[in-house]
């Protein structure tokens, strides 16, 4: 019987690497607020890089809550695709040894989104993990946490309903 | 006397929202208000785009202009003093907003207690038959 060799670590890291920076590379608005992310495994952080544009009240001062709103929409955009573009490039059977999977990836669209403000934003980095809590055919839940300093005390969170697209 | 006050407040809310940076930088400007309803609208902007393939803005700048037009309506409804913050707010993504068309944002504060202030908002385009958004929130008051 022939042993089949695993696939070698760097070639995962970067099919996995390329995939995601395709993904958010595409989407202007990730760009105009500063969002980044890191990846651990399928595992992803949104964060939010202070700066003065994201400023609501400038005399507190505190993040505005058009720029939480939008920092957590992103995190569940991109972590809800993020689950399909996974599927894609790393189940058995799928694996092409690249990154095709991100290529020409129509988004999901959002429904609904609510936010809960549970503290206000300060002037410091923000972070974001999405949970997908329900992604069947045609329809997804998403839940979204953020915080700043202490990962148990989260400033924001946001729930959202978004309408799959129909990748193969 | 009432109309001085009435312009005094107009004032200090048209104030307090010219110089929020986020808004600044996406561009939103008044366009009315009146008792506890105002009006805004932010220009259509290429580094907006929420969706590549379609052009469409990212959700998230019309979530920002209804937050900003529900904050500034719930300051200027008469028995409130002061600035305000968002509680929560839900906004329903009816349809895609028309790429190169300015969004306008109508939002009102439909009740003031002594703590909440409960405003709803609508989000249009050029088809101002058809809505682009809605969104419903509570903000804080008296603080």
């Amino acid at each position: 019987m022939e042993k089949i060799s695993p696939e070698p670590v760097a070639l995962i890291k970067k099919r996995r690497n390329e995939a995601l920076s395709q993904l958010i590379n595409s989407i202007p608005y990730i760009s105009f607020l500063g969002v980044d992310f890191e990846r651990r495994g399928d595992e992803i952080t949104a964060i939010l890089p202070f700066k003065d544009e994201l400023i609501g009240n400038p005399s507190l001062p505190a993040l505005h809550g058009g720029s939480i709103a939008a920092f957590l929409e992103i995190s569940a955009i991109i972590g809800l695709s993020w689950t399909q573009i996974w599927r894609q490039i790393e189940d058995p059977g799928s694996v092409t040894g690249s990154s095709d999977g991100a290529k020409e990836f129509s988004l999901p669209k959002t429904i609904d989104f609510s936010v809960d403000y549970l503290r206000s934003g300060l002037p410091r980095d923000a972070y974001a993990r999405a949970t997908v809590n329900r992604a069947g055919r045609r329809y997804a839940s998403v839940h979204v946490e953020a915080w700043q300093d202490n990962r148990n005390k989260l400033f924001a969170q946001g729930t959202g309903h978004f309408l799959m697209p129909l990748n193969k | 006397m009432k109309n001085k006050m009435i312009e005094k407040k107009k004032k200090a809310v048209e104030d307090f929202f010219a110089v929020l940076p986020h808004s600044i930088s996406l561009g939103m400007g008044i366009d009315f208000i009146r008792d506890g309803e105002v009006g805004m609208s932010m220009p259509y902007d290429s580094k907006l785009i929420g969706d590549p393939q379609t052009k469409v803005i990212h959700g998230g700048a019309v979530f920002a202009l209804l937050d900003t037009c529900c904050g500034a309506a719930a300051m200027s409804h008469p028995e409130q003093i002061g600035p305000t913050a968002t509680i929560d707010l839900r906004v329903d993504y009816m349809r895609p907003a028309t790429p190169s068309q300015r969004i306008k944002a109508i939002a009102t504060c439909y009740n003031l207690t002594k703590s909440v202030a409960f405003v709803r908002a609508v989000a249009l385009d050029h088809n101002e038959e058809k809505p682009v958004a809605m969104a419903a929130g509570a903000f804080v008051t008296g603080v």
